[in-house]
């Protein structure tokens, strides 16, 4: 994945937490699949109908807590990127073990615009302007590559017994 | 070797391998806490794979979120949904096929993940602990370095012991003054939200240091060190004379605060950097949408504001010395009529500690529910949920829209102040009870 072009879902509130975009009760499922529809569940005015697969939102989006089922909820509703001037740690981490490419600037985008984001150059795109991002590079390389953070860590076997017997 | 802070130290004992520009660091967790929640797909993981637990030993379930806290009825649970039943059973089944220890629902050891993981022992300075859970930042009271994961994660953990992680950056709390009466531990980390704001410790470690905190017992750090998440922290942590930062260790931002003249503090609005004193006003610049929901007006008392429920629990405030501040202001008196008052202790100990006191009874002749030990109320996925519009006083530590049940208001607040509106039916003030 080097390039990510769709329209632009705005919920332009700060601090959306992950009890808004996934409630709790929600949270009582064993499997990843089909929580798309548990999206924002309790705040259906947030999308106002609107239909897209980049979600552009306010300062601080995704804090709260640690669940994972946050992007899981947003991939599942068609989302590929989140666009915030801030987006909390977790969140952000969770998101890109996901997929979900997190994207911190801040810029005002309208509803139903076409945005592209590149991971290659780290740039925002649309109407002709471009914004640029940072993105950790490794974040960005596993983005990218698709890779899987997992078999990065078991590649690492003799080392982290290198380092239990050490201790 | 340079100063270090407490961070550091910790950070460097658990470098399997050192991050670079390129990849971030391997670090070695010491342990890793589990429940039903966030491990289902964690374990399923495991299973696509064909992958062992590495270190069952270093791994400790309970079950906490979504279980019921009322007692069995002929025998079994009385889950309030099936799927949460189900839940419960697929944590049972995976530690039994993986060899994990468990803390089941039922046994004397169950109880909130991050009350039973320091009652156990298993917490202890110097240590790296995870948990898919934000809160795990309690375990930062012992001088761990302690934070929560999210399930990819807890796969991570539970296949090769490590996480890969960049190294946040570290800031400083200074906390100085003596706590006036009825001003606890919740209203200084309240107050230090307040003043940092719910992005203020975004990408940082916080170490909590001065003489107000030096002066903390052990269960007041933890309820401290709990809510470092909501200002954005990744860890919260309290160091001690054998696990500590070196005298001109550099952190990367510092803020002070006098807590002597600190007042009892309680949430106007939807997120926890709301806190006031519980006798000041809604501030006049308020946005609209948080008062709305709320049901307070900008530049209005919040003192004397209906409410319907209290809730007094959780892994902040779930506590022994939480349930005797609570039982403090209860004690002899009556809730006001049409209150919902729930205590539900932290743990199953906590609760046969607070019945050998005799807290139990304190309550109840007060008219509050004594309940099973459980998150309960703090996210209401078991049943216990406040109903929209509803406005409840908690001593949880999140009081985000639809957090406590859909459409249900948070006020968060202190074990004392919970209690104090629990005899008033409104939003009060502890120290006029105290007096
Ligand atoms: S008590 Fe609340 S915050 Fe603590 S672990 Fe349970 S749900 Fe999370």
């Amino acid at each position: 994945m080097k390039r990510i072009v769709g329209k632009a879902v705005v919920v332009p509130r700060p601090n959306i937490d992950t009890d808004q975009i996934i409630p709790a009760r929600f949270l009582r499922t064993t499997v990843r699949k089909g929580l798309g529809a548990a999206l924002f569940a309790d705040r259906p005015e947030l999308l106002q109908g609107q239909a897209g697969t980049i979600l552009v939102a306010g300062e601080n989006f995704g804090c709260g807590s640690s669940r994972e089922h946050a992007p899981w909820a947003l991939l599942d509703a068609g989302f590929r990127a989140v666009i915030s001037p801030s987006i909390a740690d977790i969140f952000r981490s969770n998101a890109v073990k996901n997929g979900l490419v997190p994207v911190q600037i801040a810029a005002t985008f309208a509803p139903g615009t076409e945005i592209a984001i590149d991971l290659e150059s780290c740039t925002v795109e649309c109407e002709g302007r471009s914004y640029a991002f940072t993105l950790d590079p490794f974040a960005r390389h596993c983005l990218i590559h698709e890779i899987d953070e997992l078999g990065y860590l078991l590649a690492a076997e003799e080392e982290i017994a290198a380092f239990e017997a050490k201790r | 070797m340079p100063s270090r802070t407490l961070f550091d130290k910790i950070w460097d004992a658990h470098l399997v391998r050192p991050e670079t520009e390129e990849a971030p660091a391997i670090l070695y967790v010491d342990l890793h806490l589990v429940h039903e929640v966030t491990s289902p797909q964690a374990f399923t993981v495991l299973r696509e794979r064909g992958l062992r637990v590495r270190r069952p030993d270093r791994t400790v379930a309970t079950m906490d979120h979504s279980t019921p806290t009322l007692p069995r009825v002929n025998g079994r649970f009385p889950f309030a949904h099936g799927d949460a039943e189900a839940q419960v059973d697929t944590l049972a089944r995976n530690c039994g096929d993986y060899g994990i220890e468990l803390h089941a629902l039922g046994s004397e050891k169950q109880g909130i993940v991050h009350v039973i993981g320091p009652e156990l022992g298993l917490t202890k300075a110097g240590m790296t602990v995870v948990c898919g859970d934000s809160h795990t930042s309690t375990h930062g009271a012992f001088g761990a370095l302690a934070f929560g994961i999210g399930t990819s994660e807890v796969a991570h953990v539970l296949a090769t012991q490590c996480l890969l992680q960049r190294k946040p950056k570290a800031m400083l709390i200074s906390i100085d003054g003596a706590l006036p009466a009825g001003v606890s531990a919740k209203d200084v980390i309240l107050a230090v939200i307040a003043r940092l704001g719910v992005g203020g410790g975004a990408g940082h470690v916080i170490e909590y240091a001065g003489s107000t905190v030096r002066g903390m017992s052990i269960e007041e750090r933890m309820t401290v060190c709990n809510m470092s998440i909501e200002a954005g922290a990744r860890a919260g942590m309290i160091g001690s004379a054998e696990w500590g930062t070196d005298p001109g260790a550099r952190f990367d931002k510092e803020a002070a605060l006098d807590v002597s003249r600190l007042a009892p503090m309680i949430t106007w609005g939807t997120d926890p950097g709301t806190a006031i004193p519980v006798d000041a006003r809604v501030p006049d610049d308020a946005p609209e949408k948080p008062l709305q929901y709320m049901g307070v007006k900008r530049g209005a008392p919040l003192l004397g504001t209906k409410i319907d429920v209290v809730f007094v629990g959780s892994c902040t405030n779930g506590r022994l010395s939480d349930l005797r501040a609570a039982a403090s202001v209860l004690r002899g008196r009556r809730i006001a009529e049409g209150v919902r008052t729930l205590i539900v202790p932290g743990s199953q100990q906590v609760k046969h500690a607070a019945e050998q006191e005799g807290l139990d009874r304190v309550f109840r002749e007060a008219g509050a529910e004594w309940r099973e030990p459980g998150c309960s109320m703090c996210i209401a996925m078991n049943g216990d949920s406040l109903t929209p519009g509803q406005a409840a006083v908690s001593t949880s530590n999140r009081n985000f829209e639809g957090r406590q049940g859909r459409g249900g208001r948070t006020f968060l607040a202190s074990p004392l102040t919970a209690a104090a509106a629990a005899l008033k039916g409104a939003i009060a003030d502890p120290r006029e009870v105290l007096r």
